[in-house]
């Protein structure tokens, strides 16, 4: 039924061997950009993005639910940690638990709304949802408005580790990203991820074979939510501001066609997606609005030309799944 | 109480613009199975055309009430044969992205070329002043475009539901293939259907033109509000629209009176206790 998944092969010890390679090379290539003199901020901030992009992909390509408003949990977890941080003066691992605590508690109610309607409409509520959200911070005393929450202090993980600097900062956010990674790895390799992928294949199915469908769906969009926000926390160290552009509309957009990108339902697509994304906002900073016109540009060629997306190119070439 | 009455008239001008776009997603979702996220920047469009018509060519308010749907109706019609058509059959959700992918290439070149400012349009002479009703005093231009909105509004509900070319349209809505068998061109009627839908939300650009200026975002944070419209309203039903849109522009009015800081919001806590309440919308069939 989903014309997402004509390519997904079965779950095999050979795809569990290629992602475990692919990983292990991910990982120590992202361990070795420090040594390269490559600008650390620059990865810091892909690496953010993609996380935020795995979590994405775990609603869309394996419970077939497109939200269009990822974007509330990113600037919703910003928003506390910097809060915690700035205002209470927390520790870092506070701030975060915080952040992610906030995105949480944000999924569970807007996975519980939206969930009760299916295909094009739950995109139109995640996205009418994150648009309310963007409205109240806009007028919320907290967020400090159209200004945001600047100039957040860093402090010590764990008493430890001092984030101020950039090459302990880069391997925190490695960390971090690559926990939430193999977070969302085992749960699409569980069977929790099985029923999932069932559910996205074909729901009446899944009803009709006793699964609670609506709960698997709750829990996935609240384990989506929560890892997003994770990822927005993170991004106030890197960034060390949080504003209203991570609520906004666009940004959710922005997510969508990261993994759009990088291949719906493919597990490394959404990083990939993620570092193209972020280079090319990079390179294209002094282009001002023509950057909008490009990502448009973009997304119309992929949904006509490249719907499998990189990775989902490649792993179609080599008929393996990546 | 003037301003009570105010705001109500700005709520219903508000409320034709609501109905006019969820009408055109309802009947664009009907034929071509796709959500046009695409309807603002097109809105956007039919506002800046008449702009253009007046500032390049010297064409006035009343033509371009007429040439400027029919414009960017063919603009729609266009990308209709070029782009969308190519998804039929595909999961529902590529409609999305790609007109998404439109808007964002739509508003861009807009605002590249005319920043985020408002260019001023102004109020056709036939139209301007206002009349006292005694109990307030009303804009004779927005009151004007309540009661156009409406009738076209009516006559579109009219077109669909009680005319032949309308019964053909719903039922190549519900079998295309069988419609097909009778020897009608379906593929030709989705490209119409998409281009009435597009002349729709241009129409309602340039009827609000002289009301919120010409701006090249002015259709971004609209059609976010009509997708929760639309959700309230469920699609299956042009009424249904119609009077949803209508209903929610009035509300919104109240609100803003009542208590404006929720103004920008009401609509979309509304959705949310549609959604508790009757999750299939109030008007929808389950979708």
């Amino acid at each position: 039924m989903s014309a997402l998944t004509d390519d997904t092969l079965p779950t095999s010890p050979r795809a569990v061997r290629d992602e475990m390679i692919v990983f292990a090379a991910m990982a120590v290539l992202l361990a070795m950009v420090p040594a390269t003199g490559i600008y650390p901020f620059f990865v810091m901030q892909a690496l953010c993005f993609a996380l935020l992009a795995c979590a994405f992909n775990l609603l869309i390509g394996y419970g077939g639910l497109l939200s269009f408003g990822h974007a509330m949990f990113l600037g919703t977890a910003g928003y506390c940690t910097a809060h915690a941080l700035k205002v209470w003066g927390a520790t870092p691992e506070l701030g975060i638990l915080v952040g992610v605590a906030g995105a949480a508690a944000l999924s569970v109610v807007t996975g519980f709304i939206s969930i009760r309607r299916q295909g094009i409409y739950f995109s139109m509520i995640t996205l009418a949802l994150s648009q309310l959200l963007f409205f109240i911070y806009l007028q919320a005393p907290f967020t400090h408005g159209e200004d945001g929450i600047q100039g957040i202090p860093q402090g010590y993980l764990f008493g430890i580790f001092n984030l101020a600097k950039p090459t302990v900062l880069y391997y925190v956010v490695l960390a971090g990203f690559l926990g939430g990674f193999l977070l969302i790895y085992r749960t699409i390799n569980s069977p929790f991820g099985e029923v999932l992928k069932s559910i996205r294949e074909n729901e009446q199915r899944a009803i009709s074979l006793g699964y609670k469908t609506d709960q698997y769906k709750l829990l996935a969009f609240i384990l989506s939510g929560t890892i997003a926000g994770f990822a927005g926390s993170l991004k106030v160290f890197v960034a060390q501001n949080a504003s209203l552009t991570d609520v906004h509309w666009t940004m959710s957009g922005e997510i969508v066609l990261m993994t759009l990108v990088g291949g719906l339902g493919t597990v490394f697509g959404p990083v990939v997606g993620a570092f193209v994304i972020i280079a090319m906002q990079q390179y294209l900073a002094g282009f001002g609005q023509w950057v909008t016109v490009i990502q448009g540009v973009i997304f119309v060629a992929c949904v006509l030309t490249f719907r499998r997306g990189v990775i989902g190119e490649i792993a179609h070439y080599f008929r393996r799944s990546l | 109480m003037q301003a009570l009455y105010a705001q109500l008239l700005v709520g219903l001008i508000n409320g034709s613009f609501y109905a006019l776009l969820s009408l055109g997603l309802a009947v664009i979702f009907g034929m071509l199975n796709i959500i046009n996220f695409a309807h603002g920047a097109l809105y956007m469009m039919g506002a800046f055309c008449a702009y253009f018509l007046l500032n390049l060519a010297g064409i006035g308010y009343w033509p371009a009430l007429i040439i400027a749907p029919i414009v960017v109706g063919i603009f729609g019609m266009i990308l209709e044969r070029t782009m969308l058509q190519w998804l039929s059959g595909l999961d529902h959700l590529y409609g999305l992205l790609l007109t998404f992918g439109i808007a964002l290439i739509v508003q861009g070149v807009f605002q590249n070329y005319f920043g985020s400012s408002g260019l001023p349009y102004a109020i056709p002479d036939e139209l301007k002043g206002g009349m006292n009703l005694g109990f307030m005093f009303l804009p004779i231009y927005r009151g004007w475009v309540v009661v156009f909105s409406l009738v076209v509004c009516l006559a579109t509900w009219f077109l669909i539901e009680k005319t032949r070319l309308g019964a053909n349209l719903r039922a190549a809505t519900e079998n295309p293939t069988l419609v097909r068998a009778f020897g009608i061109n379906v593929p030709r009627m989705i490209t119409l259907t998409y281009g009435l839908g597009v002349g729709l939300a241009a129409l309602a650009g340039v009827l609000s033109a002289p009301i919120n200026q010409v701006r090249p975002l002015m259709g971004a944070d609209l059609i976010i509000v009509v997708f929760a419209v639309v959700v309230i309203g469920g699609m299956g039903s042009i009424m249904g629209s119609i009077i949803t849109g209508f209903a929610l522009g009035v509300i919104e009015g109240l609100t803003k009176y009542f208590y404006p800081e929720a103004s920008n919001t009401v609509v979309f806590v509304l959705m949310v206790l549609v959604l508790l309440v009757k999750p299939t919308g109030l008007t929808g069939r389950a979708a």
